[in-house]
């Protein structure tokens, strides 16, 4: 199996489970949360002095260690500091150092119970968002000290059946009733939290960066799926280009609430990085007042792109293409559209096909990326044009569009103004959502 | 100004459904018998009710609009979240039970309305079920919706069968508004069924999950109001024509009892053809409908409430306990129709009595989340608001404890 790279958050954790290292660990070693709960805690000389209530995990100091422990009821917690701890196990806590200090809230503090537990996050390799049952420890000396750590997050019926068992059977009756389900969770590394509080969540060291991984689509799903708080947060606080790729992918109505929480400046970064059409399609979905301030804060040249764009109706060719192409001159060789293509690498995910203009801006030609692979540097790229030229007007009627895309079974379809001149391409990637979104 | 307004229009037209369709259901098989029973028995003696059921609904149906609006999250979500693991198990499986009594009434009523057609059952019950379960697995959110809204169309049927009949408008409009109170056991007995009926606990889990679903934000939530409003109002307006049908048709003629809605529909024959089979297509359409809603509505809440995968865009391998859930509860429901001799009548006083254990705890949770402010920010509830609701709540809690007592009654009886 594959071992998986650890990130530099977790330089202390590992592999752990039954899971990818292939390290089978026995139950004594691990202690569920709902079994934490509650546990009997005792002195160094063996009275008991209260039970478990919560325990927190402060992520700035150790990303998986549980650091506090929480003792007592009602309002007067005692804390327990996770070195001054000799032996966790069913029977109990047992305590090498009783100096307890009384609790205080402390927004260093991710607590398990309260935070945790029946939340939602991110399942980061699951790519989905679920919801937290349990969380299992594992038990582990340290220095002299017992120690948990947390290892995965529980979800599934299996985690299920010990809530609601909780406190009403024997620990390890409840350990033997549910052996026959099979565990379903999450290790902790691959867990995300999502906290809309931008200061809290630097103070619970929470980041998305291992969001900015997943593939857009993955991510876009991920999104719809959370509250709105939620997905403002990450969307605002992700890699605007990442965010842009998302955002295209979410369904416009939900683009919409984003665009219109975030700040017009935030917003229009990633507005720039999104394709003109989309960006524009975007844009027209919101009240003026706010694309407005949005296109106010971008730069020049996307904005006039977007602006143009936002002049056509929503039922006309123009609003549903993409301004950005590579277009050459008549007479340029295949050795020219090599090197234009070279400086718009990023152009070549949707596009498939480069464009021959003359000097007034006329399309003249067509010429299918393939062709160029086959063609030797020299040749003059009139000669590589495909067939008869087909076109749009940018005014001309959606359907007309659709149907020219079926009819002659297009990649990509340039559009032209009222004289003729290349405008925009679309491109069949746009065709497709715009025909599932109907 | 105009421009406003017609924005306005424009955004009330993209968050029509959740408030439009909810309120609709409600007048399913077991509404359009309480209601035909109304009017049988006791003629337009009941219509003020109908008044303020409304503002019952309205005032429920409000909070759970705004919740999602602002929250983006189900009711189940939220219990889930503020309230934990074992409270919502609880809420959950009761939702399961009552629900699926419910489906199995609206399946009962799939088979009266289509027999009055002579569709035997055992023909008409597996179709509509097979219809049911196909049109939310192969169907999208936004075409499902669209025959939901199409569905709550074909109410009209009832208006019209009101209007062929020829009742005494006069009086229904005047009982409409005038509260009428006897010491009739019976009587009180129909009040509270009448309100019973009207407000269930699935309505709360459903609408707030459609408004989610549709993506309304607080910034449509205006329009989504109204929607809910107007919704409110068109369901107890179909109500009114129901009670008013059966009126003019049964009870003018002699009062009675009536079995179950299809038997109202076999009254309406002597008034012509249009009359009986338009308040026959319009049983069987709503049974039809709540019978879609219903088990679709279950899975959701519970996967959601539960942390199970779920929607219809996922596969069975993705989402197995949504896609169980969903298939058992119309399978079963529309196969214990089929046995003979099932105590159905028993079954559906069942569902009264869960419905009234559920709809207390549901009621409550919404409006101690409504008040969260760390959930709701601003959109908590007002001082006036909160009076409004508890009223409101005190009111159903009562009505609904004295239609279980009364359930308990018949069920031992």
């Amino acid at each position: 199996m594959v071992r998986r790279e650890r990130g530099e958050l977790w330089p202390q954790i590992p592999a752990a489970g039954p899971t990818p290292d292939g390290l089978e660990r026995s139950m004594e070693e691990l202690l569920y949360f709902t079994e934490l709960v509650g546990l009997k805690v005792y002195d160094l000389r063996g009275r008991r002095i209260g039970r478990v209530a919560d325990a927190a995990v402060v992520p700035v100091l150790d990303p998986a260690r549980v650091d506090r422990y929480l003792v007592g009821g009602g309002w007067a917690w005692l804390t327990i500091r996770y070195d001054q701890i000799r032996s966790i196990g069913l029977d109990g806590i047992h305590l090498q150092d009783e100096r307890l200090t009384p609790y205080h809230d402390d927004e260093y503090m991710l607590r398990i119970g309260r935070d945790l537990l029946d939340q939602q996050i991110v399942d980061v390799d699951g790519r989905k968002v679920v919801r937290v049952n349990d969380v299992t420890f594992e038990i582990r000396q340290e220095h002299g000290a017992a120690v948990l750590r947390v290892l995965e997050v529980d979800v599934g019926l299996r985690s299920i059946l010990r809530r609601l068992l909780q406190g009403v059977l024997p620990r390890p009756w409840i350990r033997r009733i549910q052996t026959p389900i099979a565990p379903n969770s999450i290790r902790w590394e691959h867990c995300n939290i999502i906290e809309p509080d931008p200061l809290r969540r630097l103070r619970l060291n929470i980041s998305y960066k291992m969001l900015e991984k997943l593939h857009p689509a993955d991510l876009a799903d991920i999104v719809e799926e959370l509250g709105p708080e939620e997905r403002e947060s990450i969307i605002a606080s992700i890699d605007s280009e990442v965010a842009a790729e998302a955002l295209s992918e979410v369904d416009p109505r939900t683009q919409a609430s984003i665009l219109e929480a975030l700040e017009a400046e935030k917003a229009a970064e990633i507005v720039e990085e999104m394709a003109p059409d989309e960006a524009a399609d975007a844009l027209a979905e919101l009240e003026e007042e706010t694309s407005e301030e949005i296109l106010e804060e971008m730069d020049a040249e996307p904005k006039a792109e977007v602006r143009e764009l936002l002049e056509f109706g929503e039922h006309q060719a123009g609003s549903l293409m993409n301004t950005e192409y590579v277009a050459l001159n008549e007479n340029a060789t295949v050795r020219d559209a090599v090197e234009a293509l070279q400086g718009n690498a990023d152009l070549l995910e949707t596009l498939s096909a480069v464009f021959l203009i003359d000097q007034d801006g006329a399309l003249k030609g067509m010429i299918p990326l393939g062709r160029l692979f086959i063609a030797s540097p020299g040749v003059p790229l009139r000669e590589l044009a495909s067939g008869p030229l087909i076109r749009v007007k940018a005014t001309d009627h959606r359907e007309r569009v659709y149907e020219i895309f079926d009819k002659y079974n297009l990649l990509n379809l340039p559009v032209v103004d009222e004289e003729g001149r290349l405008c925009g391409v679309i491109t069949a990637d746009d065709i497709i959502s715009m025909l599932r979104n109907q | 100004m105009l421009k406003r307004i017609r924005r306005q229009i424009a955004i009330f037209f993209t968050v029509i459904g959740p408030g439009f369709i909810t309120a609709m259901v409600d007048n399913d098989a077991g509404g359009i018998f309480t209601y035909s029973q109304a009017g049988a028995k006791y003629g337009y003696l009941a219509l003020w009710t109908l008044a303020p059921i409304a503002i019952l609904l309205v005032v429920t149906q409000e909070m759970n609009a705004r919740m999602g609006a602002v929250t983006g999250k189900g009711l189940s979500d939220l219990i889930r979240e503020e309230f934990g693991l074992r409270v919502t198990f609880l809420v959950m499986t009761l939702l399961v039970m009552t629900n699926f009594t419910n489906v199995m009434a609206n399946f009962a009523g799939v088979a009266g309305s289509l027999e009055l057609f002579s569709v035997p059952r055992w023909v008409s019950v597996p179709l509509a079920a097979a219809a049911v379960w196909l049109l939310v697995v192969k169907g999208t959110y936004h075409s499902v919706e669209k025959i939901f809204l199409g569905a709550c169309a074909f109410y009209i049927c009832y208006v019209i069968s009101a209007l062929l009949i020829e009742p005494d408008w006069q009086q229904a409009i005047s009982s409409s508004v005038q509260p009428v109170l006897m010491l009739d056991p019976d009587y009180i007995t129909l009040l509270i069924g009448m309100v019973g009926t009207s407000i269930a606990p699935w309505m709360q889990f459903y609408l707030q999950a459609s408004v989610v679903e549709k993506g309304i934000s607080e910034r449509e939530y205006a329009e989504s109001r109204i929607e809910v409003i107007v919704g409110c109002v068109t369901m107890v307006v179909i109500a009114f024509f129901i009670v008013v049908a059966c009126a003019g048709a049964i009870w003018a003629h002699g009062p009675r009892d009536i079995e179950d809605a299809a038997h109202a529909a076999q009254a309406l024959r002597p008034f012509g053809p249009y009359a009986f089979a338009l308040f026959a297509a319009g049983l069987f359409n709503a049974s039809m409908f709540a019978a879609s809603i219903l088990p679709l509505s279950t899975a959701y809440s519970v996967c959601e409430g539960l942390g199970f995968e779920a929607g219809v865009n996922k596969s069975f391998r993705e989402a197995p306990i949504f896609y169980w859930l969903y298939t058992l509860l119309i399978v079963l429901g529309a196969g214990v129709i089929l046995i003979p001799g099932f105590p159905l009548v028993r079954m559906i006083l069942l569902s009264q009595v869960l419905n009234g254990v559920l709809l207390p705890l549901v009621l409550i949770f919404m409006v101690l989340l409504v008040n969260k402010r760390e959930l709701m920010g601003r959109w908590v509830n007002s001082r006036l608001q909160n009076a409004i609701a508890w009223l409101a709540v005190v009111i159903l809690i009562g009505l609904t404890l004295a239609l279980v007592g009364i359930s308990l009654r018949d069920m031992l009886a």
